[in-house]
This record gives structure tokens, C-alpha cells and sequence, in this order.
């Protein structure tokens, strides 16, 4: 389970037998399970864990020992979840980790399970990856067909099914108390905190929700040790990450790098740099929820969540998005506002009417009918939603606005006092009043 | 009692899922919690929930019918009646529209004859808006069933709907493999 040039999540993207078990196992795999189960107790893996500094990768950056450790002493049932609702507007890394490694995954999965006491284990993945829930649920079989799932796995006593659960096409279901409702067979919409899901989760047992890429880091910090992991990255942001790219640089793709990389190294050495004939605008570093940078704040900024939160903005899901001169900055929003409205999972008062509200005044602006005062009134709107909701996703679409507005005013502008409509767009036109 | 006069059939799953069926309920923790893989089962033999099938989830599984609509409406993707053969999914999300997702759609809608949200008349194909498929540096990007099509242009468009209208779709670029 050695990393390769720094790469313990991705070293097996790419190769064409990588998803299955005996590929997997030749190359090292399931050895940290063996280990895990047959010489370590379960506070012994997560303290390691603990120490090894991970943190969530799913957006929240939650250390991950942490969390584990908020189940009771005891609980009888205690329910693990992989969430692999992978939505958040940028973020293409999970899809690659179950692609490519979905073993990776699963031996994370079935190590964290062991951790926390959990013998149900669910991976919950999007609807719209249906490939990926047959690629995952092969793995299982693998799994079952070899004895790693089921009863008393590798002679240890231990016993664990996982379930491949999919999802059926809701945002919403990314947050974690969203996604446990929706296992227990009804609209995603999260509940509350506290309790906690640790606390009192799916069923109202102890329940634990960790990210592929969290999950995936597990089984080379139980064979190299919290301080192999450690070397790479920073003091607070340990270890490595996956980023997933798009936008008009030479090379798109997921980059797995040390967390702390300048990110004007990571987009001259990794990225290449912009395309022939693009110029950098801004860059949406951690998904779309996560506050813009100008190009200029970008090229300031490492890639790790103390530095990226110091410039005001997040690290998130790693989703990163290069935004080109040529791109029009309130076109930009009203893409992400039409998807915070539709994606709304209506619950809150808020974050219902709020999204709909900022979606309709960024429409109006861009066909010209918008006035100065509509600008105000967007702030307005995001003041009334923010930290107001059950769970963030009224954040984050008051966040995206904000600094759009902030930093791209001119733009915002232009329209209001030209009155000038940006060209006839029908994406919208026929399902938003 | 005795029966109603105008009795529906009862709907009966069919038998090909019956194996499938008995091994969702064997292994959720509860019946409830059996509910969204009870959708994708009818979803995926009958391209959507059957209405009549309602009543006959509901005695499965021990929940209400207003239980199920709610989770049928609640989720794009469950569907409560008979879809178009292709339902072409295309991202209209950010990432998508900055490599050109608007003249995609552009080029879909007048090669299809019909708007965003609409079928052809001949109910061979529909054509909707999606919000972010999770193939951000692969777009633009659209979806028919459990596979993408990635890195579009009108060309790869247009040899995609010639394909289709053969009935040989072209190969996904998500499909890597899965055969073995």
C-alpha cells in the first residue's frame, strides 16, 4: 500500500485492471485490513487515525478520528455510511476513486467500519453514476465470493455486509443528515443538530458519514503509520488531496497533491497553465459553494484549509473551477443560482424562498430589467439566509453570491445601467416562473 | 368484505425480479428502508414506478402511498410515467457552460426539433436540463441512463443521434470495461 511519486489515493488511476480484487490484492491491497483486524482493536485505529491528522474530504474538513470517536462506548449498533453522493457543482474526484480503485474504497470502508463498531456498512452513490454503482456493487461481490464480507472475516470474528445504496438524483443528499434519511426510505430533507449523527443517526442508532476520499486515505495510515501520512501536507492540513479540475487550463483532470502546494505552482506544474488564447479570471477553488477568488487572490493562495480560509474562502470538495476573461460573471451565477434553487430541498423557509428570490433578481438583471436597487436587494437576501437553515446549503448559495457580487460588481453593473440584455438564453426560459 | 365491483389486477412483480426483490428485503435493515431500491427494481424493468405497483409496494414494505409519492417526486430521477426511449440529460451546470454547454443544447434542440423539456412527437427522445453530472473536466457532458457522454461537440452530438435512431447507441465514455 506504499504511496508512488506522493500518490496514496490516485497511484492506480489509469491502469486498466485496477478496479478488480486480484489486481488489487497483487499490487498490496486488503494487507491494512488483515492488519487492522487481526492486531489492532478498534480505539487502536482510530486513534491512529486520530493522530494521522486526517480531516473530511467531503467538504467540511472535519477531522475524521474525531468524529469517530463521538459514538458511545458501547453502542450496540452502530451504523457506517460512505458518501458517495458526490454533487457538489466542480467535483469529479470520488467518481475517479471508484472508477479506477473501487477496492480502495471498500478497504477503507470496511476499516472504518471495523473502527467505529459498525457491522452495516452503506455506500451511498448518486443516482446519475449508475456505472459506478454496478462497478461498486462488483466489488462487493468480489468481496463476499473471496470472505472479506460476511461472517467472521479473515478468522477475526468480526462480521460486516455493505450495502451499495443509490441515490436517485438530489443534492441535498451530499449532507449527511440528508443522507441518512434518505437510506431510511424517504425525501432527503436533513434533520436538525444536535444530536448528532454519531449520537443518534439512521434509525436512531449511532451513525458515522465519511467521504470516499476520506475513506480511501484510511487503509495507507493504518499500514505506513500517522506519520508517514503526516509528511506530506501541512502542520493542520495533513496528508494529501485529490483535486478535480475543469475549466480552460491545458490539463483537466483529478491532481492529487500534498495539501499546502501554492496554488500558482500547482497551475503552472500541474495544470499547465491556461490554453492558448485564455486568460485567467478567477478561480472557484473548493466547489461551487465556496467564496470566488480573483485571479490575482488565486495566485496568492497554498492549498490547504488554514491558508485557503484566510484568503475568505474554502477548501471544500476540491472541486476547482478556472473561470476565463471570457466568461460573463452574472451568466456564472445564474447558473449556480438556478442550481441552489432547484436543489433546495424546501424544508426551511429561508433557503426555499431565498434561493428562488437570488435565482429570479440575477434573471432579471441579465435580460435587463433589473434596477441599482436589485444589487442591495441581493445582499439583503443573502443576509436573511445565512445561518438561518437547518443545514449549510442556504450558505452555500449566499456565499457564491456574495463574493460575486463583491468582487465582479462592474460586471453586475453594466447591466443595470445599460439595461442591456446578455444574450436570449432558452436553458431556463420554460420551468421557472 | 367483499371485493369491489371494478377491481384493478393487483399488480404482481415479475418474476425475473422476484430474486432481486427477496435479496433487497433480506438485506436493509428494515422494510421502510427497502423503498429506494424498491423504485429502482420497477424503475429499471418497466422505465418507471407503475402507478398500479403503488399498492403493491405499500403492502411490502409497510408504508403509505402518500410515503411513496412523496419520495417519487422528492428524487429527479424516479420517474411515474413512461419515459421517452432516450432521455438525453445535458449539464447545464457551471463548469459545463464555461467549455460551451449553451451551444450544445442549441444544437441538440435543432437537431431534435424541440425545447429544453420537451419529447419528439415520436416519443423516440427527450431532451432535458441537468444540474452538475459530476464530469466537470470531461464537459459538456449529457446522460441516457447510466452512462455519459463526455467532451461534447455537434459533431460527437450528431453521430451520437445517428447512432441512437439506428438502435446501435454508441459506447458511453463512462463504459470502461464493466463486461468482464
Amino acid at each position: 500500500m506504499a504511496q508512488e511519486n506522493g500518490k496514496i489515493l490516485s497511484r492506480r488511476f489509469g491502469r486498466p485492471d485496477s478496479h478488480k480484487l486480484a489486481a488489487y490484492r497483487a499490487d498490496g491491497g486488503y494487507a491494512a485490513l488483515r492488519k487492522a483486524l487481526l492486531e489492532m482493536k478498534p480505539g487502536d485505529v482510530t486513534a491512529v487515525v486520530k493522530e494521522s491528522g486526517l480531516r473530511g474530504r467531503g467538504g467540511a474538513g472535519f477531522p475524521t478520528g474525531v468524529k469517530w470517536g463521538f459514538v458511545p462506548r458501547g453502542a450496540e449498533t452502530v451504523y457506517f455510511m460512505v458518501n458517495a453522493d458526490e454533487s457538489e457543482p466542480g467535483t469529479f474526484k470520488d467518481r475517479f476513486l471508484m472508477d479506477y480503485d473501487p477496492h480502495l474504497v471498500l478497504e477503507g470502508a470496511m476499516i472504518s467500519s471495523y473502527a467505529v463498531g459498525s457491522k452495516l456498512c452503506f455506500v451511498y452513490i448518486r443516482g446519475e453514476f449508475g456505472w459506478l454503482v454496478e462497478r461498486m456493487e462488483r466489488a462487493v461481490e468480489e468481496l463476499y465470493a473471496e470472505g472479506l464480507l460476511g461472517r467472521d472475516i479473515l478468522g477475526s470474528g468480526y462480521d460486516l455486509d455493505v450495502i451499495v445504496h443509490k441515490g436517485a438524483g438530489a443534492y441535498i443528499c451530499g449532507e449527511e443528515t440528508g443522507l441518512i434519511n434518505s437510506i431510511t426510505g424517504t425525501k432527503g430533507q436533513p434533520s436538525i443538530k444536535p444530536p448528532f449523527p454519531a449520537v443518534s443517526g439512521f434509525l436512531g442508532e449511532p451513525t458515522i458519514v465519511n467521504n470516499v476520499e476520506t475513506v480511501a486515505a484510511v487503509p495507507f495510515i493504518l499500514e505506513e503509520g500517522a506519520a508517514a501520512y503526516r509528511a506530506f501536507g501541512t502542520e493542520k492540513s495533513a496528508g494529501t488531496k485529490l483535486w478535480s479540475v475543469s475549466g480552460p487550463v491545458v490539463n483537466q483532470g483529478v491532481f492529487e497533491i500534498p495539501l499546502g502546494m501554492p496554488f500558482a505552482e500547482f497551475f503552472d506544474g500541474h495544470l499547465g497553465g491556461m490554453r492558448e488564447g485564455e486568460t485567467l479570471k478567477a478561480v472557484i477553488m473548493g466547489g461551487s459553494s465556496v467564496p470566488v477568488l480573483t485571479a490575482d487572490e488565486a495566485m496568492a493562495v497554498n492549498l490547504d484549509y488554514e491558508s485557503l480560509q484566510e484568503a475568505g474562502t474554502m477548501l471544500g470538495s476540491g472541486g476547482m473551477i478556472i473561470i476565463p476573461e471570457r466568461c460573463d460573471m452574472v451568466e456564472m451565477i445564474q447558473v449556480l443560482m438556478h442550481f441552489y434553487w432547484d436543489e433546495s430541498c424546501g424544508q426551511c423557509t429561508p433557503c426555499r424562498e431565498g434561493t428562488g428570490w437570488l435565482h429570479r433578481i440575477v434573471r432579471r438583471l441579465r435580460r435587463g430589467e433589473g434596477t441599482s436597487e436589485d444589487l442591495d436587494l441581493l445582499g439583503r437576501v443573502c443576509d436573511g439566509m445565512a445561518g438561518l437553515t437547518i443545514c449549510p446549503l442556504a450558505d452555500a448559495a449566499v456565499m457564491p453570491m456574495r463574493s460575486f457580487l463583491q468582487k465582479f460588481r462592474p460586471e453586475f453593473e453594466a447591466l443595470v445601467r445599460e439595461s442591456r440584455p446578455a444574450k436570449p438564453d432558452s436553458r431556463w426560459a420554460r420551468e421557472v416562473r | 368484505m367483499s371485493a369491489p365491483v371494478e377491481e384493478k389486477r393487483a399488480f404482481v412483480l415479475p418474476e425475473e425480479d422476484r430474486g432481486a426483490f427477496a435479496r433487497i428485503l433480506e438485506r436493509y435493515p428494515t422494510r421502510r428502508s427497502a423503498l429506494m431500491p424498491t423504485l429502482w427494481l420497477l424503475q429499471d424493468r418497466f422505465g418507471h414506478v407503475p402507478p398500479e405497483a403503488v399498492p403493491w409496494i405499500c403492502g411490502q414494505l409497510g408504508v403509505t402511498e402518500a410515503r411513496v409519492a412523496e419520495v417519487i417526486s422528492f428524487y429527479t430521477m424516479f420517474r411515474d410515467r413512461p419515459q421517452a426511449k432516450y432521455v438525453l440529460q445535458v449539464c447545464r451546470n457551471i463548469s459545463c457552460t464555461i467549455h460551451g454547454a449553451p451551444s450544445i443544447i442549441a444544437h441538440l434542440e435543432k437537431r431534435l426539433g424541440v425545447r429544453l423539456g420537451e419529447t419528439t412527437p415520436d416519443g423516440m427522445f427527450a431532451l432535458e436540463g441537468a444540474e452538475c453530472l459530476g464530469a466537470c473536466g470531461m464537459g459538456p457532458v449529457l446522460q441516457i441512463g447510466r452512462h455519459l457522454y463526455e467532451n461534447l461537440t455537434p459533431a460527437k452530438v450528431d453521430e451520437l443521434l445517428d447512432s441512437l435512431r439506428r438502435g446501435e447507441p454508441m459506447r458511453p465514455d463512462t463504459d470502461r470495461e464493466l463486461e468482464d
